[in-house]
């Protein structure tokens, strides 16, 4: 039987482990709100103004790959999680942790990029920390990062909201980040033209606020994927999402990569995808909106709130079978045969 | 064309369907037939297969989940090897979660034996050539699939003179435990989804005897969604007519003879071998060990381990269930005390593990 005391990789997955870490351990010790309740930034309210809070931790491996790096990640998912509490982002705080030995003309253009991605999103990065570790004691270079924002009246964007009918859009291809970095890896000799869609979604999160009530739950689908992101939300919300597998968009070479390594794209992390709950009526509305944007160009209507449940997701396959979804178990492993 | 979509195709799969629902239509005892390699087991969950097919055709799993069919003594021992200083252990993915009698390979990780997830053995075989003072211990599981290619990295290993390379194995063959399962009265085996990949490997050939003594219809069947439903189809016209032949779906890949040059390798660094097969038993002649003249390779001859006593878990039903007598869902374990987080057994943790699949895909 498991030896309950180890903290293993899959705890950081982003899958059960790391939910079940959360709650048996961390949240009931610091604050005790349950996971289920939990979203991808708090929003707390001071003398009238509601503002979003964040923190993330950035470890990537490797730290450059194809499409962005630790630092385009670091800025970007800050303002990404903001962002999916309906907030527009603010400030933002840099926190990092080097390894003794690591490149300095590296750092340079990973903190050249960050200031980028930084005045990009509309994002200021106003505070910082730097730490450094002896060489073996981390792995070149992890960031930490918080964020705050600011949650307009009126905006109400919650993963407790979804309601039956309701129509499920992403903004586009899903997979590409995970893919992407695992063929960065060393070992894996793949040769993809596949980039990581690693990109600041406030933008694009702007227009689709132009909905209003309409548009129920946003959140990006990072790790964990897809299915994981949804199954959170369908627990959440209490209700049954039923995919459509002919409607999930995916690049030609992350379905080879995916089929050559036994992986379900459905579970691969994506760090430019949102993945919004919208009233049916508005669906199509919606779709036109991201449509028009350069962050939702292959934007789909990829499946439906169909139930009420204890958070049942569903996947009608593209030959016509249906079968469950369930969060990622453990790590993504690849086949042995 | 792009070589995976034309395969997955939802009207043709229909078609298929269609035809299989008209050919079996009022029969009253229903076709049984075994899929035997776990990857058909997933694919048949993942694309929603038996939602496709009528009540009279019933679809079995088999025992062809090389990680699933591992002894817990294997791992055991890999986990003593990987204790002892010195020494990396190279594995693929999959065996990582396995539990082991007290422990698995993923805790021992954490505990800080060190423990790489590779691609290929070729990559383990550079592995102990970049760090010649550590020995590297490749954990060879897998059937006649994967073992060409882990032979492959011993003839490497030997090339480039390393002295630090091995392997720990624990292949096993297909056909045998086919030839069993056949004629167990219990399980009445109307037909087998022979292999993909290890047909392309051994050849269609090699299931003849099986077809024509112990007449078996036998179809090798690819993967994909098409490829499954062609399969079945195929299967369910050979019942009714009485026949009992090996045919060929997978032609664009399997061969009748095989692949020559991969049994060639295989003959030259393993010989047949006595193996048990977790929750199965001892099957005579199904296992592959590495022979005399590459024994310096083999590590479980060249590193003497004191490994812990073996102990089974108790109601876990695995055996049952990779003979085809039982379905997940009537294991007391699964998903209560098994799951993939804390596995009892290895069905749960294998991308290619029936629980698995019935966890993942079919609840």
């Amino acid at each position: 039987m498991m030896d309950k005391d180890l903290i293993l990789l899959g705890h950081g997955s982003g899958g059960k482990l790391s939910h079940q870490l959360l709650d048996e351990l961390i949240i009931p010790t610091l604050s005790g709100v349950s996971v289920a309740g939990q979203n991808d930034a708090a929003v707390v309210e001071h003398n009238g103004q509601r503002l979003a809070f964040t923190t993330d931790s950035y470890v990537v491996d490797p730290i450059f790959f194809p499409g962005g790096n630790i630092g385009t990640l670091a800025v970007n998912g800050t303002v990404n999680d903001l962002a999916m509490m309906g907030a527009r982002p603010l400030f933002m705080s840099v926190g990092l942790i080097l390894e003794e030995g690591m490149s300095r003309r590296e750092l340079a253009a990973i903190l050249a990029s960050m200031r980028e991605a930084a005045d990009g999103a509309g994002i200021a990065i106003v505070t910082g920390d730097t730490k450094v570790v002896p060489r073996g004691k981390a792995d070149r270079l992890f960031i930490n990062t918080s964020g705050v924002g600011v949650v307009e009246n009126g905006v109400e964007i919650n993963g407790c909201k979804a309601r039956v009918g309701d129509r499920v859009i992403i903004n586009g291809t899903i997979g590409d980040h995970g893919i992407a970095v695992l063929a960065a890896r060393e070992g894996l000799e793949l040769s993809t033209d596949i980039e990581s869609d690693c990109a600041a979604l406030n933008g694009l999160v702007a227009e689709l606020l132009k909905e209003g009530d309409a548009l129920r739950v946003l959140r990006d689908p990072t790790r964990g994927g897809v299915a994981t992101t949804l199954k959170e939300i369908a627990i959440q919300s209490g209700v049954t999402v039923t995919l459509r597998e002919e409607s999930l968009p995916l690049k030609n070479g992350v379905k080879g990569v995916c089929s050559i390594l036994g992986l379900d794209p459905l579970y691969v992390a994506n760090e430019g995808k949102l993945l919004a709950i919208v009233a049916p009526e508005r669906a199509d509305a919606a779709l036109d909106r991201m449509c028009q944007h350069p962050l939702g160009r292959d934007a789909a209507i990829i499946g439906e709130v169909t139930g009420a449940s204890d958070g049942r997701v569903q996947l009608e396959t593209a030959v016509g079978g249906m079968r469950g979804v369930e969060m990622l178990a453990g790590e993504q492993l690849p086949r042995i045969c | 064309m792009n070589y995976l979509d034309e395969f997955r195709d939802r009207q043709v799969v229909l078609g298929f369907a269609e035809r299989i629902r008209g050919l079996v239509e009022g029969r009253t005892t229903p076709m049984t037939f075994m899929e035997i390699c776990g990857t058909h087991t997933m694919a048949i969950y993942q694309y929603g297969i038996r939602s496709l097919l009528p009540a009279e055709v019933r679809l079995i799993s088999g025992p062809g989940c090389p990680v699933c069919v591992t002894p817990n003594g294997y791992v055991d021992r890999a986990i003593a090897l990987a204790r002892l200083p010195g020494t990396i252990i190279a594995t693929f993915g999959d065996m990582v979660r396995v539990p082991g009698s007290s422990t698995s390979l993923m805790e021992e990780r954490a505990r800080g034996a060190d423990i790489r997830i590779v691609y290929s053995p070729l990559d383990a075989v550079a592995l102990a050539a970049r760090n010649p003072q550590l020995r590297v211990i490749f954990l060879g599981v897998g059937f006649e699939t994967t073992a060409p290619t882990i032979a492959g990295s011993i003839l490497a290993a030997e090339q480039q003179g390393l002295a630090n390379y091995f392997v720990l194995t624990a292949h096993k063959t297909i056909p045998v435990p086919m030839q069993i399962l056949a004629d167990d009265p219990e399980l009445r085996i109307d037909g087998y989804l022979c292999p993909a990949h290890v047909s392309a490997i051994i050849g269609a050939n090699a299931y003849r005897p099986l077809a024509e003594k112990q007449g078996i219809p036998c179809v090798v069947t690819g993967f994909e969604s098409t490829d499954v439903m062609q399969g079945v189809e195929m299967l369910v016209r050979q019942v009714l007519a009485g026949e009992s032949r090996v045919e060929n779906q997978y032609r664009r890949v399997v061969t009748a003879e095989g692949n020559v040059r991969a049994q060639a390798v295989l003959t030259r660094v393993f010989t047949p071998c006595d193996v048990a097969w977790r929750g199965i038993g001892v099957i005579p002649g199904s296992g592959l060990r590495i022979a005399e003249p590459y024994a310096r390779y083999d590590a479980e001859r060249a590193i003497p381990v004191a490994v812990e006593a073996l102990r089974e878990h108790r109601g876990c039903l695995c055996g049952e269930i990779l003979k085809g007598k039982v379905s997940p869902f009537d294991c007391p374990l699964f998903a209560t005390t098994c799951t993939p987080e804390a596995p009892v057994g290895a069905c749960m943790v294998s991308s290619e593990g029936t629980c698995a699949a019935a966890y993942k895909y079919g609840r």
